[in-house]
C-alpha cells in the first residue's frame, strides 16, 4: 500500500504513535537511563505536537472544513452481516484538541523534568523518574488516540488507557498509603461509570449498527430515528436519550463531575504534572470532550434553543449547574494549594458540561479549550511553589532556619505526628524508617501492619498518637481537612519575591480562571457560556412558548459559581504571593537548584553556572510563561463578532465559532450579542475579585482564624473544609455499609456461614463417602489388587523351590516332560 | 522261539546285564556297585558277541570293563570317606523309580509292533528287504528276512579299521574323535590335578 | 534266533535302570556309573538295529565304537570333576552341590 503519510488523511494515524512507543521504550529498554528515558519522552511528544500542529495547519486552510473532514479506516474485524471499521477522523472539533492538547502535554513533559529531576537521588520521585515518563508517555498516547478517534470504540479505548494511566500517576508514590487509596479511589469510581459508558456504547451499537461519528451524528435520518421515543428506546425515552444518559454517566465519572466527584481532589495526591496532565491535558478534558462529540446524538429529538430539552441535556444541565456551583463555594474553603485547584477544575468541568446541557455547543468547546491551557498553568505554577516550599523546608532541616520558631502559624491539622503521612515531609526515608523500627521495638506497632511510607499514624519517635484509630480508616493525607506544609497556603506569603516568574504567570493564570474583564482567555469563554444561558432573557423569542427554566437553573448557578470562582482564585494567589512569608518554610523558599558552592565556582563559563543554579526552575518556569501567553491569547479567538470595541480588531469574526460550529451538521446559530451577559460577567469577577481583595489582598503576617470563617461561622467551614460531607458520606453511606456488608454478610453470612456451611456439609458427606469408599477400596480393591500379586508371589515362592540346585531333580522334571510328550505319542499311535 | 544255545546264551547275558545294572543302582555299597557295573558290562558283551560283533565285544571289555570301570574304582577310593554312607538314595526316588518304570513301559509299548517278526521289514520298509533279498534268510528267523549268522563273515576287524582310516569310510570322524579323546584326558588332567598353590 | 525285540527290551530296561540310577542315587560316582549304563543300553540298541536291518554295512558298528570312545572321555572327565569337586567341598554328594539355584 503506498500511502502518503503526510496526507491530512492519513496523518492523523501517526499523532498518537510517538508517545506509545516512546512508552514502550522507556518500560521495554531505557528505564535506566534516566536522561536517555527523558529525551525519548519529550521527544516522542515533540513529535506528535509536530504531526498535531502540521494536521491542525491543514484544517485550517481547508474550506467547508466541516463537511469535508479528513478521515480514514480500516476494517478492524467482520462483524455479524457488516464490518466493524476503525479508523481516525480529523473535523473542527478534533482539529481545536489537536492544537490544544500537544501543547499542554509538550509544556507538562518539560515542566516533569525539572519537578522530577529537583528531586534528591534518594527520593521516590526520583527513583522511578523514568517510570514516570514511561506513564506519561502513555498517557499522553491514550488521550491523543481519543482524540481522533473516529468511533466510540476507539474513544472509549484511549479513555480506559488514560484510567489506567491515571491509576498508575495517582499511586505514583505508592510507599504513601494516601496514595494507594486515592489511586484505587480514583480508579473505581470511574470504573462504575466506564461500566455505564460501555452499556451505552453497547446499546448504541446495537441500535445504530455502528460506532463511527460520521454515520451516527452526521446523519440526519439516523439521529431522527435513534430520537423518537415512538421508534426506539423503553420507558417513554428514545434510545438516544437512553445511551445519552449512559454516556453522560461517563462522562460524570472521568470528569468528576457531582455526585462522582469525590475522587479528583485526592487525586492531588500524584506528583503535581500529573496533577496538571490529568486537569487540563487529559482525562477530564476527554470526559467533556466525550459528550461534546456526542453532542448531536444528546440532543437529538429535542431542541435546547427552543427550551425542547432532552433527558441527556436535563441531566448534564442539573449536573453541571450543581457541580460548578457546589465546588466554587468548596474552592472557597480549600487552604491546600492544590485542592483549590481540584475544586475549580471540577467547578470549571461543570461549567461546560451544563453550557452542553442548554445547547451551547461551542462555547462549551471554547471553554474546554481556554480552560485547559490556564488549568494547566496554575497547575504547574502551584507545583513550582509546592517545590519552592519544599525548598524551604529542606534548608529548615539543614539548620538554616530557627526551626519551630514560626510553628504556631502552622495549620491547626499540620502537627507533627502528621507530617509523616504526606509525601510532601521533608523527613527522609531513613528517618521513617527508623521511627517504625523503634516503633515495633516500643511495642506500639505490630510489624507489617504499617508500610513504610504510610506510617499515618506513627509519630516522629515511633509512638502512636492519641487518636490512633487502626482501622478502618482514612489515610492522612486523604482526610478532607488535612493539609501539607508545603502545600498549605495560610503558611506561605510574600513568595513573590522568591519566585517571581511563577507569581506573574501564575496570575495571568488565575485572572483567566476568575474571569479577568477583555484581555483573559478564561473571560471570553465563560462570557460565551454566561450569554447561551442568559438567552432565556436577551433571546426570549426562540423558546417559542416552552419554559427555558434548564437556560434559568444554569444561569444563575453559574453567575453565582462565577463569582465565587473568582473569589477563591484571587484568594489563593494573595495568600501564596502578597504580604510577608507567614513561616520559616516561606522565608526559605526558593526553585534555585541545592548546588555545592565548590561545583559552582568550578563552573568555566557563565552559561554553565546559570544551568547549575537554575536548571530546576528554568525548565519548571519556561513552560509556565508559554502557557502564560496562551491562557491570555486563547480567548481571543472566539470574540463575540458584534462585541463593541474589539470586533475591529477581530475583523468581525468569532473564529472558534466559525470554526468548531461546522462540526455539527447544523451548524449552530451564533448568540446574538447583548450587552447583559458581558455586564453580568463583569459583575460576577468584580464582586468575587473585589470582595477577595478586601479581605486578602493586604495579607496579614498571621491569620489566626481565616476571615471567611469568621464572616460565615465556624460550622459552615468545617462544612467547607470537610468538603460538605462529600467524602464522609461516602465512607459511611458507601464504603462502609460495603465493607460491613462485605465482612458481615458477604464474607461472615454467605460465605462463611452459608456458603461454608454448605461446603463443609457437602465435604462432610463426601467426607464419609470417601471414607467408605476408602474401606471399600481397603477391604476388596485392595484385597484383590494385593490378593493376586501376593499369590503370585507366594506361587512364585513355591515355584521357586523347583530350582533347588540339585541337577537330579532338574533332570527329573526334563525325565518327566520327556514322558509326557513320549506318552502323547504313543497314545496316538495307539 | 525254539530252545537253542543262541537263546540261552541271550537270556543268561540278558539276566547278566540287567541284573548287574539293578544291583549297581541300588545296592548301598559304592565299590559293590562298580563291581556289579562290571558284571553288567561283561553282560553287555556277550550281547555283543551273539550280534555277530566281536570287535564290539573286545573293546567293550577291554575299554569298559578294562579302563572305565577300574577308572571308577579308582574315584571310589579317592572319595572313599564317602563311601560309608547310609543313605544312598536321594528324597525323591520314588519319583525316579516311578519314571524309570513308566520309560520302560512307553519304551516297551513302543516296541511292542515289533514282537511280530515279519513286521520289521513292513516297518522299516523296502530298504531292508531289497538289501537282503539276495541272501539266504535265517531259516528260524521265520521269514523276518534277517541275515544268518553264518553269511557275516564279512564284517570283519580288518574292515573296520579300514572304514577308520579311509577318505571313503571315518577318517574324519575318526580324527575328531582322537582330539575329543586327547582333550577329555588333558581336560580330566588340568581339573584333577591337586592344586600346588 | 534271538528276535530283535528281545534285544530292544534288554536294551530299554538297562536304560531305565541307568535312568533311575542317575536320577535317585547321591553319589556322583554312581551317578556316572548310571550313566555309563546308559550309554550301554544305547550301545545295544545300535548293534541290534546293526545285526537285523543293515548288517553288511559296516556304520552300525562304527557309530558303537564312537560311543566307547564318547564314553571313555565322558568318563575320563567326570571323574576328574568328581575328584576336584570332593577336593574342594569334601563331598560326593550332589545335593550338596546345589548352587546352581536362585
Amino acid at each position: 500500500m503506498d500511502v502518503n503519510w503526510l496526507n491530512a488523511n492519513y496523518l492523523p494515524w501517526l499523532i498518537p504513535v510517538p508517545p506509545l512507543i516512546s512508552f514502550m521504550l522507556i518500560i521495554l529498554f531505557t528505564g535506566r537511563n534516566k536522561f536517555l528515558s527523558h529525551s525519548i519522552a519529550v521527544g516522542s511528544v515533540v513529535l506528535s505536537f509536530l504531526l498535531a500542529f502540521g494536521e491542525f495547519l491543514k484544517t485550517t486552510g481547508t474550506k467547508e472544513f466541516g463537511p469535508n473532514a479528513f478521515g480514514d479506516s480500516i476494517k478492524w474485524m467482520d462483524v455479524g452481516l457488516g464490518e466493524f471499521r476503525m479508523g481516525v477522523l480529523v473535523d473542527p472539533l478534533t482539529a481545536v484538541m489537536l492544537f490544544m492538547v500537544p501543547i499542554a502535554m509538550l509544556m507538562i513533559f518539560v515542566y516533569s523534568m525539572g519537578y522530577m529531576g529537583a528531586y534528591p537521588d534518594d527520593d521516590p520521585h526520583k527513583i522511578r523518574y523514568s517510570r514516570f515518563f514511561a506513564y506519561l508517555s502513555l498517557f499522553a498516547g491514550g488521550m491523543l488516540t481519543l482524540v481522533v478517534a473516529d468511533n466510540l470504540l476507539l474513544l472509549f479505548m484511549g479513555w480506559e488507557i488514560m484510567g489506567l494511566c491515571s491509576y498508575l500517576l495517582i499511586g505514583f508514590l505508592f510507599e504513601k498509603k494516601s496514595a494507594q487509596q486515592a489511586a484505587v479511589k480514583a480508579f473505581m469510581t470511574t470504573r462504575v461509570a466506564d461500566v455505564l459508558m460501555l452499556v451505552g456504547i453497547g446499546y448504541l451499537y446495537a441500535e445504530a449498527g455502528t460506532l463511527s461519528f460520521r454515520d451516527i451524528l452526521y446523519n440526519e435520518t439516523m439521529l431522527e430515528r435513534l430520537g423518537n421515543s415512538d421508534l426506539t428506546g423503553y420507558l417513554g425515552l428514545s434510545a438516544a436519550s437512553i445511551i445519552g444518559i449512559l454516556l453522560v454517566i461517563g462522562t460524570i465519572g472521568k470528569s468528576a463531575q457531582f455526585p462522582l466527584h469525590a475522587w479528583l481532589p485526592d487525586a492531588m495526591e500524584g506528583p503535581t504534572p500529573v496533577s496538571a496532565m490529568i486537569h487540563a491535558a487529559a482525562m477530564v478534558s476527554a470526559g467533556v470532550y466525550a459528550v461534546i462529540r456526542m453532542f448531536p446524538l444528546l440532543e437529538a429529538g429535542g431542541n435546547p434553543h427552543t427550551g425542547d430539552y432532552t433527558a441527556p441535556l436535563i441531566l448534564m444541565g442539573v449536573i453541571g449547574s450543581v457541580t460548578a456551583l457546589g465546588a466554587a463555594i468548596l474552592g472557597v474553603g480549600q487552604n491546600d494549594i492544590k485542592r483549590v485547584l481540584a475544586y475549580s477544575t471540577i467547578s470549571q468541568l461543570g461549567f461546560m458540561v451544563a453550557a452542553l446541557g442548554i445547547g451551547a455547543y461551542v462555547a462549551a468547546a471554547f471553554h474546554l479549550i481556554t480552560h485547559a491551557f490556564f488549568k494547566a498553568l496554575l497547575f504547574m505554577s502551584s507545583g513550582s511553589v509546592i517545590h519552592a516550599m519544599e525548598h524551604g523546608e529542606h534548608a529548615l532541616e539543614h539548620g538554616h532556619g530557627e526551626h519551630g520558631h514560626d510553628e504556631h502559624h502552622a495549620d491547626e491539622h499540620a502537627h507533627a505526628h502528621d507530617e509523616h503521612g504526606h509525601g510532601h515531609s521533608s523527613y527522609t526515608w531513613d528517618d521513617l524508617n527508623h521511627a517504625i523500627a523503634h516503633g515495633i521495638e516500643a511495642g506500639h506497632l505490630q510489624p507489617g501492619e504499617v508500610t513504610p511510607y504510610g506510617a499515618d499514624y506513627v509519630g516522629p519517635n515511633g509512638e502512636l498518637p492519641d487518636d490512633a484509630e487502626w482501622k478502618p480508616s482514612v489515610p492522612q493525607g486523604l482526610k478532607p481537612d488535612f493539609v501539607a506544609r508545603p502545600n498549605n497556603i495560610m503558611l506561605m506569603g510574600g513568595l513573590i519575591n522568591k519566585i517571581p516568574v511563577t507569581a506573574y504567570a501564575m496570575l495571568a493564570g488565575a485572572f483567566s480562571l476568575a474571569g479577568f474583564p477583555l484581555i483573559t482567555a478564561g473571560f471570553w469563554s465563560k462570557d460565551e457560556i454566561i450569554a447561551d444561558a442568559m438567552t432565556f432573557l436577551t433571546n426570549s423569542g426562540q423558546f417559542e412558548g416552552h419554559s427555558p427554566w434548564l437556560h434559568i437553573l444554569v444561569f444563575f448557578s453559574l453567575i453565582i459559581a462565577a463569582t465565587f470562582t473568582a473569589f477563591y482564585t484571587m484568594r489563593m494567589w494573595f495568600l501564596t504571593f502578597l504580604g510577608k512569608p507567614r513561616s520559616a518554610i516561606a522565608e526559605h523558599a526558593t526553585l534555585m537548584n541545592h548546588v555545592d558552592p565548590e561545583e559552582l565556582s568550578k563552573a568555566q563559563t557563565p552559561l554553565k553556572k546559570f544551568w547549575l543554579q537554575y536548571s530546576n526552575s528554568a525548565l519548571m518556569q519556561g513552560p509556565l510563561v508559554i502557557l502564560a501567553f496562551f491562557a491570555i491569547t486563547a480567548g481571543f479567538v472566539g470574540i463575540h463578532e458584534d462585541f463593541t470595541i474589539l470586533h475591529y480588531l477581530t475583523g468581525s469574526h468569532n473564529f472558534f465559532h466559525e470554526f468548531v460550529g461546522p462540526s455539527l451538521l447544523h451548524e449552530p446559530e451564533k448568540v446574538p450579542f447583548k450587552i447583559w451577559p458581558v455586564l453580568m460577567s463583569l459583575l460576577a469577577f468584580g464582586l468575587g475579585a473585589g470582595a477577595a481583595y478586601l479581605v486578602y489582598g493586604v495579607p496579614k503576617d498571621s491569620y489566626e482564624k481565616d476571615p471567611v470563617q469568621k464572616t460565615v461561622g465556624d460550622p459552615v467551614w468545617q462544612a467547607l473544609k470537610n468538603r460538605f460531607g462529600f467524602d464522609t458520606f461516602y465512607l459511611t453511606v458507601l464504603y462502609q455499609p460495603f465493607e460491613l456488608f462485605a465482612r458481615k454478610g458477604s464474607y461472615q453470612a454467605i460465605d462463611k456461614d452459608t456458603i461454608d456451611g454448605i461446603l463443609e456439609t457437602i465435604a462432610v458427606i463426601f467426607n464419609n463417602l470417601g471414607e467408605g469408599i476408602k474401606r471399600f477400596n481397603h477391604v476388596i480393591i485392595d484385597g484383590v489388587g494385593d490378593g493376586i500379586p501376593q499369590l503370585i508371589g507366594l506361587g512364585g515362592r513355591w515355584f521357586r523351590n523347583i530350582q533347588s540346585g540339585r541337577v537330579q531333580q532338574y533332570l527329573l522334571f526334563t525325565a518327566v516332560m520327556l514322558l509326557a510328550i513320549g506318552l502323547f505319542f504313543v497314545l496316538r499311535v495307539l | 522261539m525254539e530252545i537253542t544255545w543262541q537263546t540261552i546264551a541271550f537270556f543268561a547275558f540278558a539276566v547278566m546285564t540287567l541284573g548287574g545294572g539293578l544291583m549297581v543302582v541300588i545296592s548301598r555299597n559304592l565299590w559293590h556297585s562298580a563291581l556289579f557295573l562290571m558284571l553288567s558290562l561283561f553282560g553287555t558283551s556277550g550281547l555283543f558277541v551273539l550280534l555277530v560283533a566281536p570287535f564290539l565285544a573286545a573293546v567293550q571289555v577291554l575299554v569298559y570293563i578294562g579302563a572305565i570301570a577300574i577308572l571308577v574304582l579308582f574315584a571310589i577310593m579317592l572319595t572313599r570317606r564317602m563311601m560309608g554312607l547310609e543313605e544312598t538314595q536321594n528324597t525323591q526316588w520314588p519319583a525316579a523309580a516311578a519314571v524309570a518304570v513308566l520309560l520302560f513301559i512307553i519304551l516297551v509299548i513302543t516296541l511292542s509292533p515289533l514282537v511280530d517278526e515279519k513286521a520289521v521289514t513292513d516297518i522299516f520298509g523296502d530298504k531292508v528287504a531289497n538289501l537282503n533279498a539276495h541272501l539266504p534268510v535265517d531259516p528260524d528267523a521265520k521269514g523276518s528276512g534277517v541275515v544268518a549268522n553264518d553269511d557275516l563273515k564279512i564284517v570283519t576287524v580288518e574292515k573296520i579299521g579300514e572304514a577308520l582310516v579311509t577318505r571313503d569310510g571315518f577318517v574324519l570322524p575318526f580324527e575328531l574323535a582322537s582330539i575329543l579323546l586327547t582333550a577329555a584326558l588333558i581336560g580330566a588332567i588340568v581339573v584333577a590335578r591337586e592344586d600346588e598353590a | 534266533m534271538v528276535p530283535l525285540y528281545f534285544y530292544l527290551v534288554v536294551s530299554a530296561g538297562l536304560f531305565a535302570i541307568g535312568a533311575y540310577g542317575a536320577l535317585a542315587r547321591r553319589n556322583a560316582i554312581a551317578i556316572v556309573m548310571s550313566v555309563e549304563l546308559m550309554l550301554n543300553a544305547a550301545n545295544i540298541n545300535l548293534v541290534a538295529f546293526w545285526r537285523y536291518l543293515n548288517p553288511f554295512e559296516i556304520n552300525g558298528q562304527i557309530f558303537a565304537a564312537f560311543v566307547f570312545i564318547v564314553a571313555a572321555a565322558e568318563a575320563a572327565v567326570g571323574l576328574a570333576l568328581i575328584i576336584s569337586i570332593y577336593r574342594n567341598r569334601q563331598t560326593v554328594i550332589v545335593e550338596d552341590v546345589n548352587m546352581l539355584k536362585w
